[in-house]
């Protein structure tokens, strides 16, 4: 499996009171075959939930990243850092939840709307600026992207009308300015080394 | 040149003397290829399982990657088993397993099995060879990732058609693996707080594991020992990496550990963890484990480090080294209070047995001690046998239990003792086995006498699953279920069988005569050694009970 034409995988939600905060892992990869069974293998044998993984290619061929996100107290966080560390295939990888830093999320969401409720729809997709991307006879599939928060909100709203499916892609984040998380990532040193 | 000629070509570079395997369809490039060598051994086990035990022995006596060879399908599963072994006690092997033509490859083709998948979490890293032209490089980053950080085995997972495709030979002098790079440099700001924490410390204790093994560095842990005047205990995986006879040495800890090692654990104001893991047969009840001390945890795994138990000093690095840079900065502090108080749990909970009610296992392991002055190679199995060899076999060489502490696998001990043996290092190897163990892997008694190995094999023969034995005693108020054996074969006339010499030892006037005519024998021996099946293993920690609480 070549992990780069993955677009994206895994979007599990877990129960939310259980853990503590969550920390967005942004985890550069060698782009070789078995990367992703490698990374998603050690989650379940050490009993660390993925709240969402994704994973695509960068701007280095070579290098895949994938962003995961993790819910746990430092402890937790530290550990899946340290084991992540111990694959040979992982790069770098750094909790970028520690810094300022963009995200975004993309839902496609298929509701039930019959032609009376379309425009209260319409107007729902106004405000979320999302984007209608088929029509059906009896439903309308959305399209929204956004952090995490917009699109929980977004989802929300349209559940009174009842949603037929939904699929989300899973979160990808990147550090906000200049600074950039793959820095010196071929020399780089992995975080947690001293 | 074929791959399969390559392959043997990097062993030879990389100085492999020997290897051991099994042929098959899959892997027949390859071994064909070493037909044409004469500067590497083969060595033709009985079951593809005896093939990594022995890699894995052969390793944790030389301290060289083990290598070891096997065909797909069966053949590599048959290696899981040593894999996870190897894995769990950190041991450098390199594994090659043969593999269907790439073209065939999940099509669930005679022989296919997806190896690479099965010992993912039981490997360091593993390699499915597609590009002929990535061997070369592949196997020296195999040799490399299995024998340096925290060692562990890789496999290397090679399809027919690539093994018989041609390449143009060069054997990389270099490594380039931008995900690996082991710390072996400890934070030398990190070094100096230790040092200041061990000054002030008035009661230390050192608690070595396997890791000082892996980095050779019982001579520095000796004099780290010496210099503080601090006393030593061994986890199981780490015996021998300090001498069993030094004043210093407290013996093993944990659930079968001394009392004195154990107590002065709970009673310490310092633990200096040096290349240990916390592992729960040590630790057993988290918040009675050395309750009153700061800990310093020194290992080459970051995430060793708090893993299990809060750390106050983490210290990443080769312990080696760490130690190198650390002991210049300490002082000789006065600490004879604390030597007493040692002396005095010495005294007070002495690690000892009743002699009474028969052949006494402890009295022929005491035996084989001061018979070999300490200095055999030590190889056993998993049960009550090999923790009477961690309490009474006093080590005075590193690498020299050959033992499998974290898997705790019955039937490693005879072909790792084949392995160890075939090490040629001029040290008499000695195998204590158990008659449940044994008969796991007996099959390698064939491997034994064709490379014609003077392996001495005492099995210590209860008529019992002992370990399980004694649980069932402790905790199954003696509902023996499945523990006893009705039926074993005549294990000296079995030994006969095999042309090998056979004895029996029933009393300790037989252990009296015959153990020194055993080991000075030139050729191999089974000597039947027939003890209580009441015995237990004691000292030991019952279940919910502090490492401070064992019953001896
Ligand atoms: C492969 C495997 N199966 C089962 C066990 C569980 N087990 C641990 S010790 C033991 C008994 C070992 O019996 P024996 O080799 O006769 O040694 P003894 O304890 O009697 O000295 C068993 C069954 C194990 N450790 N390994």
């Amino acid at each position: 499996m070549n992990v780069a034409a993955i677009a994206s995988v895994m979007n599990y939600w877990v129960e939310e009171a259980f853990w503590g905060m969550k920390h967005t892992l942004s985890v550069l990869v060698e782009n070789k075959p078995g990367v992703l069974v490698r990374v998603a293998g050690l989650f379940s044998r050490r009993g660390f939930n993925i709240d969402s993984l994704t994973v695509g290619r960068t701007e280095n061929p070579d290098v895949s990243r994938m962003t995961i996100v993790v819910e746990g107290d430092d402890k937790f966080i530290e550990q899946v850092t340290k084991q992540l560390h111990k694959l040979i295939d992982v790069i770098k990888i750094s909790d970028i939840s520690t810094e300022e830093y963009v995200d975004r999320d993309l839902v496609l969401i298929k509701v039930a709307a019959e032609p009376s409720q379309r425009v209260e729809i319409m107007q729902m997709t106004g405000v979320f600026r999302a984007r209608v991307v088929d029509l059906g006879r009896k439903t309308i599939t959305l399209e929204c992207t956004g952090n995490e928060g917009k699109i929980n909100a977004f989802e929300e709203s349209l559940r009174p009308y009842g949603i037929k499916e939904l699929v989300r892609t899973g979160k990808v984040a990147m550090l906000r300015g200049s600074k950039l998380s793959g820095e010196g990532e071929a020399t780089g040193r992995k975080r947690g080394e001293e | 040149m074929t791959v399969a000629e390559a392959i043997v070509r990097c062993l030879e570079k990389e100085g492999v003397k020997v290897v051991f395997g099994y042929p098959g369809g899959a892997i027949l490039p390859v071994y064909d290829a070493l037909y044409h060598t004469s500067e590497i051994k083969h060595v033709l086990v009985r079951h593809e399982q005896g093939a990594v035990h022995a890699a894995d022995g052969y390793a944790r006596v030389t301290g060289k990657v083990g290598v070891c060879m096997a065909t797909s399908g069966p053949g590599a599963t048959n290696l899981v088993t040593g894999i996870a072994n190897a894995y769990m006690d950190s041991i450098p092997i390199v594994l090659f397993t043969g593999q269907v033509p790439t073209s065939q490859i999940g099509t669930d083709s005679f022989q296919e099995v997806d190896i690479t998948g099965i010992t993912l979490p039981i490997t360091k890293h593993n390699y499915l060879v597609k590009n002929p032209n990535e061997v070369p490089s592949i196997v020296k980053n195999a040799f490399h990732i299995a024998s340096t950080g925290r060692p562990g085995p890789v496999l290397i997972d090679l399809p027919k058609d690539v093994t018989t495709a041609t390449i143009d030979f060069k054997y990389p002098t270099t490594v380039k693996l931008r995900g690996y790079k082991p710390t072996y440099r400890g934070h030398p700001y990190k070094i100096r707080e230790v040092a200041e924490i061990i000054r002030k410390s008035r009661k230390p204790v050192i608690y070595a594991g396997g890791g000082i093994l892996s980095a050779n560095a019982a001579d520095e842990l000796l004099q780290l020992a010496e210099t503080i005047s601090a006393p030593v205990t061994n986890t199981f995986m780490g015996l021998a990496s300090f001498p069993g006879n030094h004043p210093l040495f407290l013996g093993m800890l944990g659930l079968h550990g001394t009392r004195y090692a154990n107590l002065a654990v709970t009673e310490c104001d310092l633990l200096i963890a040096l290349g240990a893991r916390f592992d729960d047969r040590v630790v057993l009840k988290l918040g009675t484990f050395a309750p009153n001390a700061t800990v310093i945890h020194i290992d080459i795994d970051p995430a060793e480090i708090g893993k299990i138990i809060n750390t106050h000093v983490p210290l990443v690095g080769d312990v080696k080294l760490v130690l190198k840079a650390l002991i210049p900065l300490l002082e000789r502090v006065d600490r004879s209070e604390w030597l007493e108080r040692i002396k005095e749990l010495k005294g007070q909970y002495p690690l000892t047995y009743r002699d009474e009610g028969g052949l006494k296992p402890q009295f022929i392991i005491e035996e084989l001690c001061r018979l070999t002055e300490g200095r055999a190679i030590v190889v056993t199995d998993v049960g009550q046998h090999q923790m009477w060899v961690a309490q009474y076999y006093h080590f005075n060489e590193p690498r020299s239990l050959v033992s499998s502490g974290g898997l705790g696998t019955m039937g490693f001990g005879l072909p790792a003792a084949v392995g160890a043996s075939m090490a040629e290092i001029g040290k008499q190897v000695i195998l204590v086995t158990g008659d449940g163990s044994i008969q796991m892997t007996m099959q390698e008694l064939g491997t034994l006498m064709e490379q014609r190995l003077p392996l001495k094999i005492f099995i210590m023969n209860n008529y019992s699953l002992g370990m399980v034995r004694q649980l069932q005693e402790f905790y199954h108020e003696g509902r023996y279920m499945a523990t006893t054996f009705r039926f074993h074969p005549d294990f000296a006339l079995l030994a006969k069988a095999y042309g090998i010499p056979g004895y029996t030892i029933q009393t300790h006037e037989d252990v009296g005569r015959l153990l020194p005519e055993i080991l000075s024998a030139p050729g191999p021996a089974i000597a039947n050694c027939l003890i209580p099946q009441e015995e237990n293993v004691l000292p030991m920690v019952l279940a919910g009970k502090g490492i401070h609480e064992a019953i001896d």
